[in-house]
């Protein structure tokens, strides 16, 4: 049995005295796809920030590749998410102003890398996704289904081993979100990565090898499905 | 699995008859290879469907072959048939959900039997998992990229699991909620939620 990737234990957290998560706890193990659903504000979200040490729970353990968040500052944090997470959210968070390249080369530049070698890498993760010829186009002179695709080549020009997508073809048109799907999971299936896919399309829950329902934050239901 | 029982029997047959004559085991193998992902045709309903086909003037039975095997019977579509098809293919099909299925049968059934919500709970549950895992299965076959007789029968079955998952999660809730509490709101990210920027996504 391979380490988790990823590790919540007992985790709770409330906004003012709203309960987003209780006593939430789950493991995906490296090349694992899990799907976490539920309806509107059952903690879905919050789980995906938790997870990715984006936030720091009140109660109980979040771990990424062994690492345990709690014992990290937000350094050290930002730096383990920068190189070996990708995180990929529904409308793709791109940098407005910054082309397409540039916005796909942000995560090596951020880590200190050279320009040049990381607009060649961005340019290469670029024609991965198939818009080798969208590099010098802003995020608005391109199509929803463009920007979410080079959203993940950015998520994947690190080659993470954990994958965080939050509702991410939740915007796009079938074809634009069967594009997007297959990057995703090809990084899980080919790639090794840990896959937590957050969604309220069954279609593309029924990708994953396992579900995770939450409901009023805490889990309902669990169920292997490959 | 696809059911393709609910299809009219007689037509389907007529329609595996209109490329040529065939024999019960060429029909057979022919549903099969139009309908991969369905329940495969048994002999015994192939013959006795062949058979009734005859009787009612819709094929005949234009050869025995024995082709150094057991004897097999070749039939064909007569003039009748092919304009019972061609009748058959203009004339819409009934729109589905006249009826109670199984899942919902079974919801019910949990529910009035004394057994109560928590037990329906659980059986919608489960059912979701097995529409789920069908699904899975469904969405990872091959061959839909290029044959879109293929694709459009397995996007048929996928997206009819899609509209049963649906109701399926409506039971859940229903069955979740105290009674005459609201349906869950609309998302919104709870107050003092985190905001991911452009940038914060990266670091």
């Amino acid at each position: 049995m391979n380490a988790p990737a990823v590790e919540l234990v007992g985790v709770s957290h409330s906004y003012a005295r709203t309960p987003a998560l209780q006593h939430v706890s789950l493991s995906v193990v490296p090349g694992e796809v899990v799907a976490v659903t539920g309806p509107s504000g059952c903690g879905k979200s919050t789980l995906l920030h938790v997870a990715a040490g984006l936030l720091r729970p009140q109660e109980g353990r979040a771990s990424l590749l062994g690492q345990d968040l709690h014992h990290l500052d937000e350094t050290a944090r930002a730096v383990l998410r920068r190189r070996e997470v990708g995180i990929v959210l529904q409308y793709g968070q791109l940098v407005p102003d910054l082309p397409l390249l540039d916005n796909v080369a942000l995560p090596l530049l951020l880590d200190g890398g050279d320009l040049a070698q990381s607009r060649t890498a961005a340019q290469e993760a670029l024609e991965r996704v198939g818009l080798q010829d969208a590099a010098q186009a802003v995020p608005a002179e391109v199509s929803g289904g463009q920007a979410q695709r080079a959203a993940v080549a950015r998520a994947l020009i690190t080659s993470p081993r954990v994958l965080f997508a939050d509702e991410p073809v939740a915007s796009l048109d079938p074809a634009g979100a069967r594009q997007v799907l297959g990057l995703l999971m090809s990084a899980a299936r080919l790639g090794g990565a840990a896959l937590v896919l957050v969604t309220h399309d069954n279609t593309v829950a029924a990708l994953a090898d396992r579900e995770v329902r939450l409901r009023t934050g805490s889990i309902e239901h669990e169920a292997v499905l490959r | 699995m696809v059911h393709t029982q609910s299809m009219s029997l007689t037509e389907l047959h007529l329609a595996l008859l209109l490329p040529g004559p065939r024999h019960g085991y060429e029909v057979k193998k022919e549903h099969d290879a139009w309908f991969p992902d369905a329940k495969p045709l048994a002999f015994g309903q192939v013959y006795a469907t062949l058979g009734r086909l005859v009787r009612d003037g819709l094929a005949e039975v234009v050869e025995t072959r024995t082709e150094g095997g057991p004897e097999r019977t070749v039939y064909a579509v007569t003039d009748a048939g092919r304009q019972r098809l061609e009748e058959w293919l203009t004339e819409p099909a009934p729109p589905a959900g006249t009826g109670p299925e199984d899942i919902v049968r079974k919801t019910v059934v949990a529910l009035r039997a004394a057994r109560g919500e928590g037990a329906a709970r659980q059986v919608v549950l489960r059912q979701r998992t097995a529409h789920l895992r069908r699904m899975r299965e469904l969405q990872g076959l091959d061959g839909a990229d290029t044959d879109v007789a293929l694709h459009l029968a397995r996007r048929h079955a996928v997206l009819h699991l899609d509209a049963d998952l649906r109701w399926l999660d409506e039971a859940v809730d229903s069955l979740s909620r105290p009674a005459n509490a609201p349906a869950t709101p609309p998302d919104a990210p709870p107050a003092g939620a985190p905001e991911l920027g452009p940038l914060e996504e990266t670091r």
